[in-house]
């Protein structure tokens, strides 16, 4: 797979653990590593009109196998957490180059948790070593798109029905 | 029923393959499969689709679509009256994602033909 990056890179994320306070005055705990269990009770919880390109599944099981298709070597995990509840995930799983995808319960949608939790894992990926990220978003979802674009990624030249985006990290701060 | 299944030579063209054979002995429909180059050259695909049709035992006809497959594919559907076109639904990303190759998405945007992903 041959994807173009931007030429510059972008730096400058914060490293977890952070807590955070999002727009309805909850504080957020973004930190890793994941816990399997409140993980699971996530994305049983999450709407069906948030899944993207078939994840997260629907069955249990499903979920789990799919977790534990992302939680192994050559990957990223980082959580966003408020009280003892999992409300937010991301992770980038790949070797040379990784995708990355964002999950955020409903009930915590647009309280500005998912740019925080995105932020920091690019923070976590670039001190990782990480250089080039990249993910796929439905053409038609805007509020994805422009959260992507604000961090830095751009839209990448590619043949696949979603949209490509792509970013270059600046792995040396 | 008319279906032209439409197979690129990949893994889950082939599992779709599969099962729209299975399904053609079901419901006894006429089946065509068009062989298009994929990972591999069009000569490679035929070859494989040859020999696993006859590892089914199943005789049906086999056409090469060579240019642009999503193009052949609806055109071949509507001039050759099928009723329905089978493909593969689609690769997963490594995050699992769903992602559709470029013939798929051509096929689903300009096929007036009802179209079957296979997943």
């Amino acid at each position: 797979m041959t994807r173009t990056y931007p030429e510059e890179a972008v730096g400058g994320f914060p490293q977890p653990v952070r807590e955070v306070t999002d727009a309805e005055g909850r504080s957020i705990l973004l930190c890793c590593p994941e816990e399997r269990e409140r993980l699971v009770e996530m994305y049983l919880a999450f709407d069906p009109a948030d899944r993207a390109q078939g994840i997260p599944p629907v069955e249990e099981s499903a979920v789990r196998e799919w977790l534990d298709s992302i939680t192994g070597p050559d990957t990223l995990n980082l959580v966003a957490r408020h009280g003892d509840r999992t409300i937010g995930h991301v992770v980038l799983v790949g070797d040379t180059e990784h995708e990355l995808a964002i999950f955020v319960l409903q009930a915590y949608q647009n309280a500005g948790i998912g740019t925080a939790l995105l932020r920091t894992a690019l923070g976590a990926a670039a001190a990782a070593g990480i250089e080039r990220v990249w993910l796929s978003v439905e053409r038609w979802n805007d509020a994805a798109i422009a959260l992507y674009r604000r961090v830095g990624f751009e839209a990448a030249d590619t043949p696949e029905f979603g949209m490509e985006m792509t970013l270059r990290l600046d792995t040396t701060e | 029923m008319r279906v032209i299944v439409g197979v690129n030579g990949s893994e889950s063209a082939m599992a779709a393959l599969d099962a729209a054979v299975e399904r053609a002995r079901t419901a006894d429909d006429d089946l065509t499969v068009a062989v298009y180059g994929g990972p591999n050259p069009v000569d490679v695909v035929e070859t494989q689709v040859r020999d696993r049709l006859s590892t089914l035992e199943i005789d049906v006809s086999v056409e090469r679509l060579e240019g642009h497959p999503g193009g052949l594919l609806v055109e071949r559907a509507e001039q050759g009256e099928f009723d329905r076109i089978v493909l593969a639904g689609g690769t997963r990303s490594p995050l699992g994602k769903i992602q559709f190759d470029s013939t798929v998405e051509f096929v689903l945007m300009n096929a007036q033909t009802a179209v079957t992903l296979i997943r």
